[in-house]
C-alpha cells in the first residue's frame, strides 16, 4: 500500500514537472519550430481543429516565430509546414472578419496581414512554403509570400483563392502577388472563379515549384511518413536556396514568354481587363459585387503600382465584408458546412450492400455517385433496355471524368465493378439499404416495397426517391414502417449537392443516421425534414410555379420572365425551369399539393399544362416545351405552338402589381413565405436546412442566401408589406404566414442570432 | 545417415510400383526416425509424403548483355535458341526424353509470341515435344519452373525444359491504334471508291507510333519512380543505395573473376565474337555514382541509372526432372525444388514488396525459419527496392499493420545475401532471371555447403514470388 502510495506521489511530482517545463517551452498554441542544421523548421498545427486557419493568434505567433528566425545568427533559410494531415491553411479565420463591425475593422484586418507577408516576401533569409492539404485563401496567400513552394501531389492537395465564393476577394496581397506569378489571365481565373487548382496543375502554371509524390506504407503510416518526406525535401531545398545553388526563378516556356510579352502593352492589358469585365457583368447580372472589385483591384495595383494596389485591395475587402452579398454567401458557407454533419450520429451497421430500384435517370445517377465511393451497389431494372440504358449512364458518368483527367481508366473500370446490374432479387438478402427510384405512381411504390420486403432482411432501410408522394402513405404497406424513409435527390444527381431526407413519424432515429451516412459517402449537403406533402423543396417550389403561370397567362411571354427571373439571381429561368422537370410532372406534382394546400397554392391554371401535355409539350424531354430543344442546336427558339395556347388561357394583368419587379416578387416572396411556414409547422428544423435546401436544391438565388437569410438581411417588414399589396390584388395565396408576421412586428427577432 | 537415407531410397527407385507403394511407407517411416534422432546434427529435408521430388539436374544461362550490344540483331527465339542449345550441351539430355518446354518472357515479339516453341524446334529438340510461353512480369521464368513443378508433380511429365528469355534490344513499336484501324479497313475495301474513301480519313498524327508500356498499366507510374517513393517511404538515403549497388557489383566482379558463375555458356553471336562472359558488371566508386542525377523523380530523388538494373538480354534454361527419373537416367541432379508461393498486394504502393510478402509465407509453409536458410538469392530491381524489402521484413509494425501477422519474419543476414552477384550488376532480362536466381542459389549451396536457399522476386503488378531451394546431397 505505501508502495502504490509513494508511485502515485512520484508519478504526481513528474507530471508536475513536466508540465512546468512544457508551460515554459510551449507558450505557442498554433505553431512551434525547431532547427535542423541551419534550417529552421516551422511547423502549423492549430489545436481542436480539423484544419489550420488564419487566426490572429495564429498570425501573431508566426511574426514572433520569423522575428526569431531573422534575428538568430545560426539560422539561414526556413521551411514552412502544416503537421495537420490534409491541411496546410485552409483560409482565413471566419470568425475573425464576422467579428468586425464596420468596413475599417477589416481593411485594418487586410493591412495588418498585407505587411507582415510583404516583410515574408522581403526576407533575406529565404522561406520554402511545403504544403500538404489543402493551400486556400490566406493560405495560399502565405505560400505565394514565401520564397519557394513545394507541394504533395495528392488529392487532397489543392490551392486556390475561394474568396470570391464568400463575396469577399483575398485580402492578403493575392490580387498583387498571384497576376505577377502565374500571369494576369491565370490569375484572374482563380480569384473569379475561386476553383481549387490540384498540385500537379500549380506546378504547369508556375504556381509552385517542386511537387513532391505522396508515399506508401513504411514503417510509419503513410501519412506521416508523406510529410516527414515533403519536410526533408524542402529542407534540402531551403539549403539550397540560402547556398544560391538553386534560383527560385523558374524557367518560362515559350508561349508563356510572348504572352508575358503580350501583357507587357498596356493596349493588350486594357482589352483583357476590358473582356473579363464583360464576361463577369454578364454572368453575375450585377448581383455579386466582389468580382468586379477584385478586376478593379488587380488593375489597380498594375496600372499605378503595389502601393496604390495594396491600399486597393485592403480598402475593397472592407467593403466587401460589409455587403449584404457577402453575409448571405458566408452564411450559405457555414450551413453547407453544417449540412456535411452527420448530427443523428452514426448508424448501428454501416451500409456496405446498396441495391437501387430502378435504372432511369434517377436510379442511374443514384447507383452513379455510390459506386465511385467505393459502394457495392445493385442496380435493378425490369427490362434488360432499361437497365442497360442506366448502365450506360454510370458508365458515362465515370468516363467523363477520364476524360477530364480527374480519374484514369482503371480507377474507372475499378468502380465501374462495384456496380451489379440485374432483373430480378438475387442478391437481396444481403442488401443493407434499397433505395427505389421507380416512376412516382403511388400503387406502383406499394408493390415495389411489398416485393422488396419480402427479400430483404430484418436490419434493411428501405428508402423511396420520391419528389412529391408523402413517404407515410408509402409507407402504410410496410411491415416494418420504421424503417422506410424518403431520399429526394435531384436531378442530375452527380451534379446537384442537394439530399432532401424524409422522416416519418414512425421512421427511427437510426434509420435516419444511417440515410444520413450514405447521403454524406455519396458527398451530399443533406437537410433531414418532415413528412408532408411536398416535403419541403417541392412544397417551396409549388406556389412559386403556380405564379409562373399566372404571369405567363397575364401575357408575359417566356423569355421576358426568364430573364426576369435569372437577374434576380436564379440560375435558371422559370420558364425554362418547367421544361427541365417536365411539364407532366409538374402538372403531377401542381394537382397533389393543390388539393392538399387549397387556395394557398392558387395563382396560374392548370389548364395549362393540361393543354401542353396533350399537346405533347412535355418539356426538355419531349423535345418541345415553351422552347424547342434540338440536339446540336444551342440557341434554344420559342415554341410557336404555345402561342395559341397561351392565348386561350389569357388573363387580365393588374398594372399596379405586374412592374418587372412587382414580378419579381411575386414568385420569390411566394417562395419565402411557403419556406418559412415551413419552419412553422416543423417540416424544417432549423433556417440553415431550409436556406440550403433552397439554394442547392432550387437554385434559390446564392447571393441572397436563401429565404431565411433574405428575409434577415432585407427586413421582414418589407417583405410583409410586398406580400400585403399582392395579397390585396390577388387573394390568399399571398397572405403572410404567421412566423413571418412576428419577424415584421419585431425587428430584433432574426433567424440567425 | 542422410546418405544411407538416400542410398536406400534411390535402389528403391527403380523398382516396381508394388514395391514403390511399400517403399514409400518405409521411406516415411525411416524418414520420422531419422528426423527424431538426428534434428541437432542436420536439417530435416523437405520431401513430403505422397509428392514426387523434384530437382533441377542443371541448368545453364546466355551471358547476360546490357541490350544495344552483342545481342542488338537477334530475336528473342535466337537467344532462348542458345541457352536450349547451352542446355542440352551441358546435360547431353536426349532430346526425345524431354515432355516439355515452358519459357517467359515478358515484352513479346509478336511474330515469336510462343517464343519457347519456335526456339525449341531451331534448338534441335524433338517437333513432338510441345512447348509454350507464360508472362508474369519479372518473374515469368519463375512461373515456368513451377509450372514444370506442377507437371511433374501431378504426375504428367517427368522431363521438362523450362526457362526464360528477353531482348531488350528490339521491342514491338506499334502503329497507333487510328493507323491500325485504318489499314485494317484498307483491307477489307473493295472499290477503289472505298479503298480512297478510307484514305481520306488519314491524318498526320496517324503515323505517331506507339512504344510498350514502361510504366504500371493500373497505375500509370514507372516502376523507377514507384521504386524511388518506395525508397522514400522507408527512409533509404541515396547513400545507402549507391553502397548496396556497389556491393553488388563489387560480388559480381569477383564470382565472375573466381569463375563461380558457372551457369554461363559462352555463345556464338552470328556475324560477330563469341561471347563468353556478363558485360553489364561495373564496379564503380561511390564519388562517380554520387554525380549521377536522380533518373525518375527529379531533381531530389534517389534512384539513379547506377542504383538501378539496366535493360538487359539474355535468356537461361534448366532441366527439372522427377527425382527417381534422374537418378534412372544417371545424373547427379543439383538441387531440389521445394515449396514456392506466389503473393500479390497494391501494385501502387506496394508495387516491389514482394519479397516481403512471400518470404515469411514460404518459410511457413515449409516449416523453416529465416536460420535455416543458407543462401538467399533476391532479385535486385532497384537498391532501394532490396534495401526497403530488407527493412520491411525486420518491421513489426509493418507485418502487422499490413501482412496481417503478429510479428515480422526478420532481415537475412547480408553475408549470406546475394553474395555472388544479383540483377543489378549481372543484368535483368526480365523473363530470364528467375532461372538465374535457382541455379545462383544451387551452385552457391554446392560451393559452400548449405542446405536451403531461398529464391525471391518483385515483379510488375505487384506480385511476388519465393522458392526454397534445397541442396541435392553430395
Amino acid at each position: 500500500r505505501r508502495w502504490l502510495a509513494s508511485s502515485i506521489l512520484i508519478y504526481f511530482s513528474y507530471i508536475c514537472r513536466s508540465f512546468t517545463r512544457a508551460s515554459a517551452l510551449l507558450t505557442r498554441t498554433h505553431i512551434n519550430y525547431g532547427v535542423k542544421g541551419d534550417v529552421a523548421v516551422i511547423r502549423i498545427n492549430s489545436p481542436n481543429s480539423k484544419v489550420n486557419t488564419l487566426s490572429q493568434e495564429l498570425h501573431s505567433e508566426f511574426m514572433e516565430v520569423m522575428n526569431e528566425v531573422w534575428s538568430s545568427s545560426q539560422i539561414r533559410s526556413a521551411v514552412l509546414i502544416s503537421t495537420k494531415p490534409g491541411c496546410f491553411i485552409a483560409g482565413a479565420d471566419l470568425n475573425m472578419l464576422n467579428a468586425c463591425t464596420t468596413s475599417q475593422e477589416v481593411t485594418q484586418i487586410s493591412q495588418e496581414a498585407q505587411k507582415m507577408f510583404e516583410k515574408l516576401e522581403k526576407s533575406t533569409k529565404p522561406v520554402v512554403a511545403a504544403i500538404n492539404g489543402s493551400c486556400l485563401g490566406g493560405g495560399l496567400e502565405l505560400a505565394i509570400s514565401c520564397q519557394y513552394r513545394i507541394a504533395t501531389k495528392d488529392k487532397k492537395t489543392v490551392l486556390g483563392s475561394p474568396e470570391v465564393l464568400l463575396g469577399i476577394l483575398p485580402g492578403a496581397g493575392a490580387t498583387q502577388r498571384l497576376p505577377k506569378m502565374v500571369g494576369i489571365p491565370a490569375a484572374f481565373d482563380m480569384m473569379l472563379t475561386g476553383r481549387s487548382i490540384r498540385a500537379d496543375r500549380a506546378k504547369k502554371m508556375g504556381l509552385v515549384d517542386q511537387l513532391v509524390e505522396p508515399l506508401g506504407p513504411g514503417v510509419k503510416p503513410p501519412e506521416e511518413r508523406t510529410i516527414e518526406y515533403l519536410e526533408e525535401v524542402a529542407i534540402t531545398f531551403a539549403k539550397g536556396l540560402a547556398d544560391k545553388k538553386i534560383t527560385p526563378k523558374r524557367d518560362k516556356g515559350l508561349v508563356e514568354k510572348m504572352t508575358s510579352y503580350a501583357l507587357s502593352i498596356p493596349f493588350v492589358r486594357q482589352q483583357i481587363y476590358k473582356k473579363v469585365e464583360e464576361k463577369v457583368r454578364k454572368q453575375t447580372k450585377g448581383l455579386y459585387p466582389a468580382p468586379l472589385k477584385i478586376i478593379d483591384v488587380v488593375k489597380t495595383g498594375i496600372e499605378q503600382g503595389s502601393n496604390a494596389g495594396y491600399l486597393s485591395e485592403s480598402q475593397r475587402f472592407g467593403e466587401l465584408a460589409m455587403t449584404k452579398e457577402s453575409k448571405a454567401l458566408m452564411g450559405l458557407y457555414r450551413g453547407q458546412t453544417q449540412c456535411k454533419k452527420n448530427k443523428f450520429g452514426a448508424p448501428q451497421k454501416e451500409v456496405k450492400q446498396l441495391a437501387v430500384l430502378g435504372a432511369g435517370l434517377m436510379g442511374a445517377g443514384i447507383a452513379q455517385v455510390s459506386v465511385d465511393k467505393g459502394l457495392q451497389t445493385i442496380l435493378k431494372d425490369t427490362t434488360l433496355p432499361a437497365l442497360g440504358r442506366g448502365q450506360q449512364q454510370v458508365f458515362k458518368g465515370l468516363n467523363d471524368k477520364v476524360k477530364k483527367k480527374t480519374l484514369t481508366s482503371f480507377e474507372r473500370d475499378a468502380m465501374f465493378s462495384n456496380l451489379i446490374g440485374q432483373l430480378d432479387y438475387r442478391g437481396f438478402e444481403k442488401a443493407d439499404m434499397v433505395i427505389e427510384a421507380v416512376f412516382e405512381d403511388l400503387s406502383l411504390k406499394h408493390r415495389v416495397l411489398k416485393e422488396t420486403e419480402a427479400v430483404i432482411p430484418d436490419h434493411c432501410v428501405f428508402a423511396s426517391n420520391t419528389s412529391a408522394l408523402p413517404i407515410g402513405e408509402i409507407a402504410t404497406v410496410s411491415k416494418r414502417p420504421e424503417k422506410v424513409i424518403g431520399m429526394h435527390y435531384f436531378s442530375p444527381v452527380d451534379k446537384m449537392q442537394l439530399l432532401e431526407i424524409i422522416t416519418t413519424e414512425k421512421t427511427s432515429k437510426d434509420t435516419t443516421a444511417s440515410a444520413v451516412d450514405v447521403g454524406l459517402r455519396q458527398g451530399k449537403v443533406i437537410i433531414v425534414v418532415k413528412d408532408g406533402p411536398g416535403f419541403y423543396t417541392t412544397r417551396c417550389l409549388t406556389p412559386m410555379m403556380s405564379e409562373v403561370i399566372r404571369i405567363l397567362q397575364e401575357g408575359v411571354g417566356p423569355k421576358k420572365l426568364d430573364s426576369l427571373t435569372t437577374s434576380f439571381g436564379f440560375p435558371v429561368g422559370a420558364a425554362t425551369l418547367v421544361d427541365e422537370v417536365g411539364v407532366d410532372v409538374a402538372k403531377h406534382v401542381a394537382e397533389n399539393l393543390g388539393k392538399e394546400f387549397g387556395e394557398r397554392f392558387a395563382g396560374g391554371s392548370l389548364e395549362m399544362l393540361q393543354q401542353m401535355i396533350s399537346k405533347g409539350f412535355l418539356g426538355r424531354k419531349s423535345g418541345k416545351g415553351f422552347y424547342i430543344y434540338q440536339e446540336g442546336v444551342k440557341n434554344k427558339n420559342l415554341n410557336s405552338d404555345m402561342d395559341s395556347i397561351l392565348a386561350s388561357l389569357k388573363m387580365p394583368s393588374q398594372p399596379d402589381v405586374s412592374s418587372d419587379e412587382d414580378i419579381q416578387y411575386r414568385l420569390v416572396t411566394r417562395f419565402v413565405n411557403e419556406a418559412i411556414l415551413c419552419l412553422q409547422e416543423g417540416v424544417l428544423a432549423t433556417p440553415t436546412e431550409g436556406d440550403i435546401g433552397a439554394v442547392f436544391g432550387l437554385g434559390f438565388p446564392p447571393c441572397l442566401g436563401g429565404p431565411f437569410h433574405f428575409v434577415d438581411l432585407y427586413g421582414a417588414q418589407k417583405i410583409v408589406d410586398r406580400l400585403r399589396k399582392y395579397e390585396a390584388a390577388y387573394g390568399k395565396q399571398f397572405t403572410p404566414c404567421q412566423l413571418l408576421v412576428d419577424h415584421a412586428n419585431n425587428p430584433n427577432k432574426k433567424f440567425y442570432q | 545417415m542422410t546418405s544411407l537415407l538416400t542410398y536406400t531410397f534411390k535402389n528403391l527407385r527403380n523398382t516396381s510400383k508394388w514395391a514403390l507403394r511399400f517403399c514409400k511407407f518405409h521411406l516415411f517411416f525411416l524418414f520420422k526416425i531419422r528426423f527424431e534422432s538426428s534434428q541437432t546434427k542436420s536439417k530435416k529435408t523437405l520431401a513430403k509424403p505422397n509428392i514426387r521430388n523434384i530437382v533441377v539436374v542443371d541448368g545453364v544461362r546466355t551471358p547476360f548483355l546490357l541490350s544495344g550490344t552483342s545481342y542488338k540483331d537477334l530475336m528473342p527465339h535466337d537467344l532462348a535458341r542458345a541457352a536450349l542449345s547451352g542446355l542440352l550441351h551441358r546435360t547431353s539430355v536426349p532430346k526425345d526424353v524431354v515432355d516439355y518446354i515452358i519459357f517467359g518472357t515478358v515484352i513479346q515479339e509478336v511474330k515469336t509470341s510462343n517464343v519457347a516453341r519456335e526456339a525449341a524446334l531451331g534448338a534441335g529438340f524433338s517437333d513432338k515435344t510441345p512447348a509454350h510461353t507464360v508472362t508474369m512480369a519479372c518473374i515469368s521464368s519463375n512461373q515456368a519452373m513451377t509450372t514444370a513443378v506442377g507437371l511433374i508433380a501431378s504426375g504428367q511429365c517427368d522431363v521438362v525444359v523450362a526457362g526464360g528469355v528477353e531482348l531488350m534490344s528490339d521491342i514491338p513499336i506499334r502503329h497507333s491504334r487510328k493507323m491500325r484501324k485504318m489499314m485494317l479497313d484498307l483491307n477489307k475495301a473493295k472499290t477503289l471508291a472505298q479503298r480512297l474513301s478510307v484514305i481520306s480519313k488519314f491524318r498526320l498524327n496517324f503515323l505517331s507510333p506507339e512504344l510498350p508500356a514502361v510504366s504500371e498499366f493500373s497505375t500509370s507510374e514507372t516502376m523507377g519512380h514507384s521504386a524511388d517513393r518506395l525508397a522514400a517511404a522507408f527512409a533509404i538515403s541515396r547513400e545507402e543505395q549507391d553502397e548496396y549497388a556497389l556491393r553488388s557489383h563489387s560480388l559480381a566482379k569477383r564470382a565472375q573473376d573466381e569463375g563461380l558463375l558457372s551457369d554461363v555458356v559462352p555463345f556464338k553471336v552470328p556475324g560477330r565474337d563469341t561471347v563468353t562472359q556478363d558485360n553489364g558488371i561495373r564496379p564503380s566508386s561511390l564519388d562517380q555514382m554520387a554525380k549521377l542525377k536522380p533518373a525518375f523523380i527529379k531533381p531530389y530523388g534517389t534512384v539513379t541509372a547506377a542504383n538501378s538494373s539496366f535493360l538487359t538480354d539474355g535468356a537461361s534454361a534448366v532441366l527439372i526432372m522427377a527425382e527417381e527419373k534422374a537418378l534412372a537416367m544417371g545424373y547427379k541432379p543439383k538441387a531440389y525444388l521445394r515449396d514456392f508461393m506466389y503473393v500479390s498486394q497494391d501494385p501502387k504502393d506496394q508495387l516491389l514488396l514482394g519479397p516481403t510478402y512471400a518470404t515469411p509465407k514460404v518459410l511457413e509453409k515449409a516449416g523453416l525459419t529465416m536460420n535455416d536458410i543458407d543462401a538467399f538469392e533476391f532479385h535486385e530491381a532497384f537498391s532501394g527496392q532490396i534495401l526497403a524489402n530488407l527493412k520491411a521484413m525486420d518491421s513489426d509494425w509493418f507485418a502487422q499493420n499490413y501482412m496481417g501477422r503478429k510479428a515480422k519474419v526478420g532481415s537475412p543476414p547480408l553475408e549470406k545475401f546475394n553474395t555472388w552477384g544479383g540483377s543489378l550488376s549481372l543484368g535483368h532480362p526480365f523473363g530470364a532471371t528467375g532461372c538465374r536466381l535457382v541455379m545462383a542459389a544451387a551452385n552457391r549451396l554446392r560451393k559452400e555447403g548449405g542446405q536451403y536457399g531461398l529464391v525471391a522476386a518483385c515483379a510488375a503488378g505487384g506480385q511476388g514470388h519465393a522458392m526454397i531451394v534445397e541442396a541435392y546431397p553430395k
